[in-house]
């Protein structure tokens, strides 16, 4: 039996009529005579950077997942107590929490625009954005500190820490497990995304990259735009529905 | 010429090897040793040593969870206590499944073996990102350490499964296992990530998908469920040890959590694993069963989606681990009739591998000793799958020795006999010497006997109401217990027996030259061991991966079956063959 998949492969090709778009023509390009960053086993500087690209998003894929477990007991337990996480949900502080959305946001605009000024070569207004882009994740971490320290002044903490009286509902320190662990994991991810683009600010400032080749500033904004995106779905999530 | 018009069957391989055959020397320059030194191998990114480096910690610890197992096997002789507490039998269970699982089998296929052959079998110099393959390595090591350090400081007794309430509340050093396990869980994400972009980006040029061997597209599938299932055991992992840790409630039915959601977590990730496990020894038999009966691939399109087909549908099935958890009936009744549609692509698989053997020509060198027995054991495992996702009989057969020896079946006789199978396949592609033919089928003998005496024993305890993770047991089961016991020291005998002549034959094995086996995928086309940079140029695709049934080949020297002899790498008669190939292919059409 020969499917016609298989009985293509007894046809012969060499590559001459084959739709890929990394063919032949590198032959012994990564030894020493392509561009300084193409590494060896690459063919060409638009397999390099397709290649991280697609490996960036697979990875980002895997991040998703893990923060879809989370929003996952979010869902149970919300469902299993509905009127609780009514009640908890209010002492969340909104004004903060959108004011962190917005700082957020906006730091994702600034390093989009990071990406942009290499892809100009315009170096300095690059580390003058990415320079931003980790300011604004300072200030949402600050934010955040003050509404950590906030609850646990309150008692309002997870599990058998919680010592808060005035919530209404079934088993209310639940809540605040899933709060403290969404957001604490989130917080964890932006302090990897700044150091992540704090890398990639010295590699910048060291004129590491240009127009030509600015594939790990990509990476490090695809990284933070999903820190940010994540929040986006935390915020609404834990603070705003009713 | 006549042959275009003859009606076009399978035809068996002569058995005479193609013409000259020159003394196979071994290359002066290969992966092994340029460059040289002990930095060079800590710092490489060259895949094949990284795959190598993973071969040595995963023997490693499958050498110390098999010695976990002959422990337990000797506590199991007599029915009374022999020498272990039930505390120290609980730990001793615990360690090996966990060792095996986590440090064995899940990197055993993909992070050993298909580091190694992967890129080779695509065309490709590295896989695509080779600082990332040596982070996994590392990221590997550290998990493993985690895992070695809780062993010292107390052990753990809660079975490989971590359930809770009980892995929340006892003793043993839980927090430093649970927390090698995920650090084990990024090494398995890296290898995965890898493996999915080398596999789209950096294939040779005309190796298109459907030219890919089927071992690629058994580690493509796997390196899928890698990225999609690992991350959720990561948060469930982080969750139990906050749990432990902080007591958050979540696993805690005092504080209105549930500890079935960790169940529910828990199998989410590790049926999947289990087919991290099977998938890629399913691509090395496909290997295989082809290059040792020198027969075209029998279905190779079918084969190839039906790996991607258990990916999917391994994402469906986790609540047969639950059936007796108390999960509501209907989603009990789902997830059985989910689970046999497993059976459906794992026997498209056997059916497709016993159809290429029809007619072959068979080698019963060791590589096919350990594919026969994988399709003689794995079948059996799979079978009684069926019984166990059967309801009304999986209430019988829930938590006893049945299941222990369905997924032994599975496991070691699917995932760890392919495995087997693959190293012997590619020993002499990795070290550029051949191993003893002899001893192998000496110890391939000890191995299928002692593993069958071993555990289908246990599929006859097990329907006999023997329960599992017990120390000891009522009288009536002795003889059967002693009998699986012996079987064990026969199987670690057959182990050891591998070992001394794997080792002997690093060095003084013969030399085993291009392609000793005559097989057509890529890897055969280079020199044993490797260079350095695996191709020297681009490789060309001039037959396809299982076109036995046109193509001879020694490495040296290419024979057509259909046009005249041809030597490798002459352009002339490569581009000759080109037309002959395509008029060829016309007139299949």
């Amino acid at each position: 039996m020969n499917s016609p998949d298989t009985a293509e492969t007894v046809s012969v090709k060499t590559g001459d009529n084959d739709s890929h778009d990394h063919s032949a023509e590198g032959h012994g390009n990564g030894h020493g005579h392509g561009p300084a960053h193409l590494q060896h086993h690459f063919t060409d500087s638009e397999q390099q950077a397709d290649s991280a690209k697609l490996g960036m998003w697979v990875f980002l894929v895997t991040e998703i997942l893990l923060f879809g477990g989370l929003f996952c007991f979010y869902a149970i337990y919300r469902a299993w107590n509905p009127e609780m996480f009514y009640n908890a949900h209010k002492v969340l502080n909104v004004q903060l929490g959108a004011f962190n959305t917005v700082v957020l946001i906006t730091s994702s605009l600034t390093m989009a625009l990071a990406i942009r000024s290499v892809q100009m070569n315009k170096n300095t207004q690059a580390l003058i954005n990415m320079g931003i882009t980790i300011a604004l994740a300072g200030v949402f971490l600050v934010v955040k500190y003050f509404e950590y320290e906030h609850k646990f002044h309150e008692g309002q903490l997870p599990g058998r820490w919680y010592s808060y009286e005035g919530l209404q509902g079934t088993n209310p320190h639940i809540f605040f497990s899933i709060y403290f662990a969404a957001t604490g994991l989130h917080a964890i991810h932006i302090i990897l995304g700044m150091s992540f683009i704090a890398w990639v600010m010295v590699r910048t400032a060291k004129q590491e990259f240009s127009s030509i080749y600015y594939t790990p500033v990509e990476m490090a904004g695809l990284y933070w735009h999903l820190v940010d995106l994540i929040w986006i779905y935390l915020f609404p999530l834990l603070y705003l529905i009713g | 010429m006549s042959i275009y018009t003859e009606p076009i069957r399978q035809t068996p391989a002569p058995t005479a090897r193609p013409t000259v055959r020159v003394k196979p020397v071994m290359p002066e320059h290969h992966y092994l040793n340029s460059p040289k030194g002990i930095m060079s191998w800590i710092y490489t990114v060259d895949h094949k040593r990284i795959g190598l480096m993973y071969f040595f910690a995963i023997m490693m610890f499958f050498t110390i969870g098999g010695i976990f197992a002959l422990l337990l096997r000797t506590e199991l002789l007599h029915p009374e206590r022999d020498f272990m507490t039930a505390r120290t039998y609980n730990q001793f269970f615990t360690l090996h499944g966990a060792i095996m699982v986590f440090l064995f089998i899940i990197p055993s296929i993909p992070a050993a073996l298909g580091n190694f052959v992967l890129p080779l079998m695509i065309g490709a110099k590295d896989v695509a990102f080779p600082k990332l393959n040596l982070a996994s390595w590392y990221v590997y090591v550290v998990g493993s350490l985690f895992a070695v350090f809780s062993i010292v400081t107390g052990g753990v007794e809660t079975g490989w499964t971590f359930y809770t309430p009980y892995s929340t509340t006892t003793n043993g050093s839980v927090i430093s296992m649970t927390l090698g396990v995920f650090i084990l869980g990024f090494s398995s994400i890296f290898t995965g990530i890898n493996f999915i972009v080398t596999v789209h980006k950096l294939r040779a040029p005309g190796m298109t998908f459907f030219k890919m061997p089927l071992m690629v597209w058994a580690l493509y599938a796997t390196a899928i469920i890698q990225v999609l299932a690992t991350p959720v055991l990561g948060i469930t992992m982080v969750l139990l040890i906050l749990e432990r840790a902080l007591g958050i409630g979540i696993f805690d039915p005092a504080m209105g959590g549930d500890p079935v959601l960790y169940q529910h977590f828990f199998w989410f990730y590790s049926h999947p694993a289990v087919y991290i496990m099977i998938l890629p020894g399913m691509g090395i038999i496909s290997e295989l069963i082809s290059a040792m009966s020198h027969k075209k691939i029998f279905g190779y399109t079918p084969i190839a989606y039906s790996s991607l087909g258990i990916a999917l549908i391994s994402f469906l099935v986790w609540g047969h681990h639950m059936f007796t958890s108390g999960q509501s009936e209907l989603s009990a009744t789902i997830f059985s009739f989910l689970t046999f549609l497993v059976g459906i692509p794992s026997g498209i698989k056997v059916f497709n591998w016993m159809a290429t053997l029809y007619k072959g020509s068979i080698s019963f060198a060791a590589p096919m000793l350990y594919t026969l027995t994988f399709m003689f054991t794995f079948t059996i495992g799979g079978l009684t799958g069926i019984f166990l996702g059967a309801l009304s009989v999986d209430i019988h057969l829930h938590d006893t020795y049945f299941v222990v020896a369905h997924f032994h079946y599975v496991m070691m006789g699917g995932t760890v006999m392919a495995f087997l199978g693959g190293i012997h396949y590619w020993w002499p592609k990795i070290w550029g010497r051949m191993y003893d033919e002899f001893w192998a089928k000496i110890a391939c003998a000890f191995v299928f006997v002692g593993f069958n005496m071993t555990f289908f024993t246990q599929f006859i305890l097990g329907s006999k109401g023997m329960p599992r993770r017990y120390y000891s047991y009522l009288d009536q089961y002795q003889p059967l217990h002693g009998f699986s016991s012996i079987g064990s020291y026969i199987l670690g005998l057959g182990f050891v027996v591998m070992a001394v002549y794997l080792i002997h034959s690093i060095r003084n094995g013969k030399i085993a030259g291009k392609n000793p086996w005559g097989a057509l995928t890529l890897e055969w086309t280079i020199s044993s061991p490797p260079p350095t940079h695996n191709f020297d140029e681009t490789p060309k695709l001039i037959y396809g991966a299982y076109d036995y049934d046109r193509v001879m080949t020694d490495g040296e020297n290419i024979t057509f079956k259909d046009v005249t002899t041809v030597s490798n790498g002459d352009d002339h008669n490569g581009n000759g063959h080109n037309g002959n190939g395509s008029k060829r292919a016309k007139i299949e059409n």
